[in-house]
């Protein structure tokens, strides 16, 4: 190993730390002290130190890293690609696991809470993929059509008093219209300039929310949203007049669990259903012209597909996802304002489709666990927290830097040709 | 089957085509010869709606397809193979295949399959791999392929020997000659290529800065002393790319 560690390795791990340096000398270097005289700056060399050090060491461990891995898997064949009912045992394991995880002696009120949370995520992941993933196009402003949902649902529901499941197609609805709004100015855009065109369209969409308060409430938002009921039966304590609760109609005692655990298989049913609509509509012409159109469009127009069709589509399918995932958050929370979507959101959705792996239904899932559960989990790192999060990130780039999951399987085999 | 006349365009405020007229007749095989930057790939591009003409008629059978949006033109019969092959390189050799096949009926894919799969075995035998792991000259033989599963009436062929081996290019224009003549697909190709290109077509137009220069059957400008000296010294025999 020692004579591995050539001049160019400790020149950039040394490059690394400078820049570690000049960074950490403004954030950790100085700290305000109380002094006899007021507040007085004191320096702290050490913190920089241990952060130019810690930087430089590590640099260098993963340069290290990376040449072995190379040596090694020179001299290793490639390893075939995994058969395909892995892909499928692995799929039908996690949904058949997420049946029967609010029943696990360890699941507790809390747990189902938090797999609800990131149910909705990797519907909204799985919802935008048919945007970035499958049709190519970046789309920073996602969460404008999960805020067009759940602000659908809320105002049709206040206002007309129509239950969850007649709003929710209508959410859908709403929110595919606002999809094909956003796409008919950006059809002859790509990439970059995509990007920054649907970024601004999420903020529009925000503020005004923000400004219409007659009609959304403005910053305060909009409280005493109806929560849903299952074929009629109400999961409050107190059921309206004239309708029996839940715990009623099964002869149980009641428990606010019953809700938290029926939320939880309504957003399992939505995310499910939005994963069978992607896997099979991969397979119909119209899913495939979406993945050869990131592709080559320049090749698609000349075998005859018309662009505009298949970028609408795609655009208005992945909103109209992301309008049924807001509905379902305005039920569960009951409460929404323009502060649920804001553009962390936006980043949240495609920072998990683009590390699962961009365009795989699995990866979503993995990286969907990922980023919403793991500062959850490291809730007892307390201030370190955040920190361990983008750790997990940088690793996660580093070892796998085009997604978790990135192969493609065919969506035709000749067995299959007809 | 096609008809180019006086047909001007261009990129933006710079023209690059000053009036072409070409005709294509059913059947034939017609080739576009000339050097880098003489226009060759612009007009095929035109003739596909993409840049749209900015003076100039195009009909396809006795219907105007000036000014139609690309995608309808592919719908009317016309398939192209543009230059750089453009084979979608994620899907499957197969799925390319089938993408080619977007505007047929879908009952007739399997027939249309096994047809070009006979003029081309190799992508049968690779019908599961990713379209970008193919070779340079399986990557043309699919894009050809993918081109005929429309079962266009006239196929638009730009620079097909682009970047081949010499041998994979005698085969490419094998096939060529062979599509012509057993499935009676009419044939515009543009080729850098000026030996091959000649002796394959019937009749053949060079394009000089925009312009046809010249025009006659393959066998004359094969024999022109103006074309040897200027396209196919050096070229003739080997398929190396000849310049001038």
């Amino acid at each position: 190993m020692a004579a591995a560690l050539s001049p160019p390795l400790i020149r950039s791990a040394a490059l690394a730390a400078v820049v570690a340096a000049l960074l950490a000398l403004p954030l950790m270097g100085v700290r305000l002290v109380d002094s006899s005289s007021g507040l007085s700056l004191a320096g702290r060399p050490d913190l920089v130190a241990w952060a130019a050090g810690g930087v430089f060491c590590g640099r260098l461990l993963i340069d290290l890293f990376r040449r072995w891995i190379a040596d090694f898997s020179i001299r290793l064949p490639l390893p075939p690609p995994p058969p395909d009912w892995t892909r499928f045992a692995v799929g039908w394991g996690l949904a058949l696991f997420a049946l029967v995880l609010p029943f696990l002696p360890f699941a507790d009120r809390n747990l189902v809470d938090k797999a609800t949370m990131v149910l909705i995520y990797i519907m909204l992941g799985w919802g935008l993929n048919i945007v970035v993933g499958l049709a190519g196009l970046l789309d920073l402003g996602f969460v404008a059509f999960y805020a067009v949902g759940a602000y659908s649902y809320a105002l049709l529901s206040l206002t007309f008093g129509l239950s969850f499941w007649v709003c929710l197609p209508l959410a859908g609805l709403f929110a595919a219209v606002f999809g094909i709004a956003l796409g008919f100015p950006v059809l002859r855009l790509r990439g970059d300039y995509l990007a920054i065109v649907t970024l601004g369209f999420g903020e529009i969409i925000r503020i005004v929310l923000q400004n219409w308060q007659d009609l959304t409430g403005g910053p305060i938002g909009i409280s005493g949203i109806e929560r849903p009921s299952l074929f009629g039966l109400s999961f409050k304590a107190v059921p309206p007049e004239g309708q029996t609760s839940f715990a009623e109609f099964f002869g149980l005692d009641y428990s606010a669990d019953h809700r938290v655990i029926f939320l939880y298989f309504l957003i399992l049913i939505l995310a499910l259903a939005t994963n069978l609509f992607t896997l099979r509509i991969r397979r119909l012409p119209v899913g495939r012209a979406w993945e050869a159109l990131r592709e080559d469009e320049i090749a698609c127009r000349s075998l005859g597909i018309n662009p505009t069709t298949i970028k609408l589509s795609a655009f208005a399918l992945g909103a109209m996802f992301a309008g049924f995932a807001g509905s379902f958050f305005a039920t569960r929370q009951g409460f929404i304002s323009p502060e649920s979507f804001t553009f962390i959101e936006s980043a949240m959705i495609l920072a998990i489709v683009v590390l699962g792996g961009m365009g795989s239904q699995i990866g979503i899932v993995l990286a969907a666990l990922l980023l919403v559960g793991l500062p959850e989990w490291f809730r007892d790192l307390q201030m370190y927290r955040m920190l361990a999060f983008g750790a997990a990130m940088v690793l996660i780039m580093l070892w796998k830097p085009s997604g978790l999951l990135s192969s493609r399987a065919p969506t035709i085999r000749l067995g299959g040709r007809a | 089957m096609l008809r180019v006349e006086g047909l001007y365009s261009g990129y933006g405020r710079i023209e690059a085509l000053h009036g072409i007229d070409i005709d294509v007749r059913e059947g034939e095989i017609v080739a576009l010869i000339g050097a880098n930057g003489a226009g060759k790939t612009t007009l095929l591009m035109t003739i596909c709606g993409n840049p749209r003409a900015s003076a100039g008629r195009v009909t396809l059978a006795g219907e105007d397809i000036t000014g139609l949006p690309t995608h309808l033109i592919a719908r009317r019969g016309l398939a192209h193979s543009p230059e750089g092959r453009r084979i979608f390189p994620r899907m499957s050799v197969l799925e390319n295949l089938r993408m080619g096949a977007s505007i047929a009926d879908p009952r007739h894919f399997k027939d249309d399959l096994d047809r070009v799969l006979g003029l081309f075995p190799r992508l049968g035998e690779r019908l599961d791999q990713r379209g970008g792991t193919l070779s340079g000259g399986e990557q043309q033989m699919l894009a050809i392929g993918r081109a005929l599963m429309s079962r266009p009436r006239l196929l638009l062929l730009d620079e097909p020997s682009l970047g081949l081996a010499p041998l994979v290019v005698r085969q490419i224009f094998e096939i060529i000659a062979t599509i012509n003549r057993e499935q009676g697909v009419t044939v515009l190709l543009v080729e850098q290529n000026a030996f091959h290109a000649l002796s394959l077509a019937h009749r053949a137009h060079v394009m000089v800065t925009g312009r046809i220069a010249l025009s006659g059957s393959g066998a004359e400008l094969l024999n022109n002393p103006e074309i040897r000296a200027h396209y196919l010294d050096g070229g003739a025999g080997g398929g190396a790319v000849s310049t001038s």
